[in-house]
């Protein structure tokens, strides 16, 4: 009787997971690879290679490298600050870091407009900058603002990847090098970063995940198809065009993105194993 | 003095881990900071060591005024509670971390890390990382890396915290008699009496941010000055109700005592040698029998008195609910914040130890 209870558990819960895995992840890709192709390669080709498409994949990889380097140094700082050091302010800043994960991005969109727009509070700053530079630098539905938005929009997940296993790992060691006299890079480069090193490729490779995937932030901040427009706005545009052509066309860009997706999947999940393996060693 | 602590003072929030401490330490010696958790000990082996940075006060090595001087320049070897070892390194870079952080020539790294590899008994396993040693082995590559870069204090927290009670003895003894063929100053924090007794040459005895009392380890067990002291070292009973008992008739009202086991004698009735005594012990009764590995532990009830002692294996079973006659050598008084050894006075006169 106990045993039987046992096997009907697990069976059960496999099932319920196997048939909402496939419900909702896999049928859904499964079915945007296959209409993307429905109506033959030629079509497909032409869609992935349109001017549009080509500049929306340049934009959206410009965005996503940006973020990542940006919020890599910033998360880096951030982890390093929250988790070594002991000083006023500690838990605000602790929180402040996730105010992306809990605003909806499309108000965060919003907030930059506001900020950065032509009435916005940062205007003055902008134009003084540009007169200085001889420079014609605009925020908002720009490039610059699309970068920008995806930043803010990734802006936690380096230094939320870090700051447990900082935390975890402790001030011992730093501590322990710094007797030896090491100072702060030295002790960042030889006893830190070996630590962490696995992790911070994980938040990385997350930060770029959701760089690449982020719609409502750069919806709000960019308005130009052709020019601004980031692969997942421009399968929104080819999307609500509503012709039949412009619908396969769109799936055929949202395939571009699944298959980042699953190529940044397998990239987490090599990097997971060798963190494993790195960890048991 | 060596190391010398002026009127340190340090508060963490509303925690105060040190308050107005002065000590020193000899040259040569081997110091061990005692005191329960919490009580400031290892606070105070941060701020000689320069991880932590004392509110007021002064600290000082070597006759020097340090208090502005970084950690890594003090020339203080660490040996970390858990040891703190760089776990991405093999233990012969552990070793070697700070000869490189001082840019010594290759050679003369691989010289050095080799002689404490070797003194510390740990050929073979230079290329070993941290995770794949024993406790005991752990230990011993933490007291090579502090001691690599020549240091002239060493100080070590908790030293043997993290290892099984097993190996703990003997690596005391090793630690021991490594120290002192190094001849290094070294201070050690703990919270084990045993092992401050076994180890140190001098004890501290550390109390919410106090110096209770410094000396030897038979000093500071023989002449406890603070009430403190008197309970915490030693398995010591606390008694407030005390004059009831014979031969202590005359102790002033409403001070508490403490009584050790070793203070305490319990006999059966028909005993021969202490027979001339009968007349001046309490009965008792036997509450409760604890084995200690080499002896017993007697909990023994005398009027309401809860008393423990130590009864040797050789001598005749007994078992609970036995009467037994209790005779109580002697007892800290305490008085405030003093104490005083206060011996039986029906005994004044007696030899006991040639019963």
């Amino acid at each position: 009787m106990k045993n039987q209870k046992k096997s009907i558990v697990p069976a059960l819960l496999i099932g319920i997971s196997v048939v909402f895995f496939i419900v909702m992840l896999v049928l859904p890709l499964v079915i945007v690879l296959y209409r993307s192709l429905k109506d033959g390669l030629a079509l497909y080709v032409e869609a992935i290679t349109a001017p549009n498409t080509l500049s929306a994949l340049r934009v959206t990889l410009i965005a996503a490298s940006i973020a990542v380097t940006v919020n890599t140094i910033f998360g880096l700082c951030a982890a390093w600050l929250i988790t070594k050091f002991e000083f006023r302010g500690r838990q605000v800043l602790s929180t402040l870091i996730d105010i992306p994960f809990s605003i909806s991005p499309v108000i965060a969109g919003l907030a930059f407009i506001m900020t950065f727009g032509r009435m916005g509070w940062a205007t003055p700053f902008i134009d003084w900058i540009n007169n200085l530079l001889g420079t014609d630098i605009a925020l908002v539905f720009s490039v610059p603002g699309v970068v920008l938005a995806t930043i803010f929009v990734t802006f936690p997940f380096v230094s939320r990847e870090l700051i447990p296993v900082m935390q975890a790992q402790g001030n011992a060691e730093e501590e322990a090098a710094a007797m030896m006299g090491a100072k702060g890079f030295t002790i960042f480069r030889r006893v830190t970063f070996p630590h962490i090193k696995w992790t911070l490729l994980y938040g990385m490779i997350l930060c770029a995940a959701r760089a690449i995937g982020e719609f409502g932030a750069v919806y709000a901040v960019s308005k130009t198809r052709g020019q601004t427009f980031t692969l997942t706005l421009e399968v929104d545009a080819l999307y609500m065009a509503g012709g039949a052509d412009s619908i396969t066309q769109a799936f055929a860009v949202s395939s571009l993105l699944v298959i980042i997706a699953v190529a940044i999947l397998l990239i987490k999940q090599v990097v997971e194993y060798r963190a494993k393996r790195n960890e048991e060693a | 003095m060596y190391v010398q602590l002026n009127h340190i003072t340090k508060k963490f929030d509303d925690y105060e881990a040190a308050k107005d401490v002065s000590l020193s330490v000899e040259e040569g010696r081997m110091a061990a900071l005692l005191g329960p958790s919490g009580s400031g000990k290892t606070t105070l082996l941060r701020i000689i060591a320069g991880l932590e940075r004392q509110d007021s006060g002064d600290v000082l090595i070597d006759g020097k005024v340090v208090n502005d001087v970084p950690a890594g320049e003090r020339g203080i070897g660490f040996v970390f509670q858990n040891y703190a070892l760089f776990r991405y390194m093999t233990v012969y870079e552990n070793i070697a971390f700070g000869l490189r952080v001082q840019k010594r020539k290759k050679s003369e790294i691989d010289a050095r890390v080799m002689e404490l590899i070797h003194l510390v008994g740990l050929d073979g396993l230079e290329k070993r990382y941290p995770n794949q040693l024993s406790g005991g082995q752990r230990q011993r590559v933490a007291f090579a890396r502090a001691l690599a870069p020549e240091p002239s204090l060493l100080l070590l927290d908790e030293p043997f915290a993290a290892i099984d009670a097993k190996v703990r003895k003997e690596l005391r003894l090793w630690l021991k008699n490594m120290i002192s063929q190094v001849g290094i100053t070294s201070i050690f924090v703990t919270h084990d009496q045993d092992e401050a007794v076994e180890v140190a040459d001098e004890i501290l005895v550390i109390n919410e941010g106090r110096l209770e009392q410094a000396g030897a380890p038979i000093d500071i067990y023989k002449n406890p000055k603070t009430s403190f002291v008197a309970q915490f070292i030693g398995s010591s009973a606390v008694l407030s109700d005390f004059r009831g008992l014979k031969g202590f008739e005359d102790v002033p009202a409403g001070r508490q005592a403490v009584v050790r086991p070793e203070f305490v004698e319990a006999f059966k009735g028909d005993n021969e040698k202490f027979k001339s005594l009968i007349a001046d012990t309490e009965s008792g009764v036997i509450t409760n029998i604890a084995f200690r590995g080499s002896y017993l532990e007697l909990t023994l009830d005398v009027n309401g008195i809860q008393l423990t002692t130590n009864r040797s294996l050789e001598r005749r079973p007994v078992r609970v609910g036995e009467p037994m006659c209790v005779l109580i050598y002697r007892a800290y008084i305490l008085d405030g914040e003093n104490t005083r050894i206060y011996e039986n006075r029906r005994l004044d006169g007696i030899d006991i130890e040639s019963l």
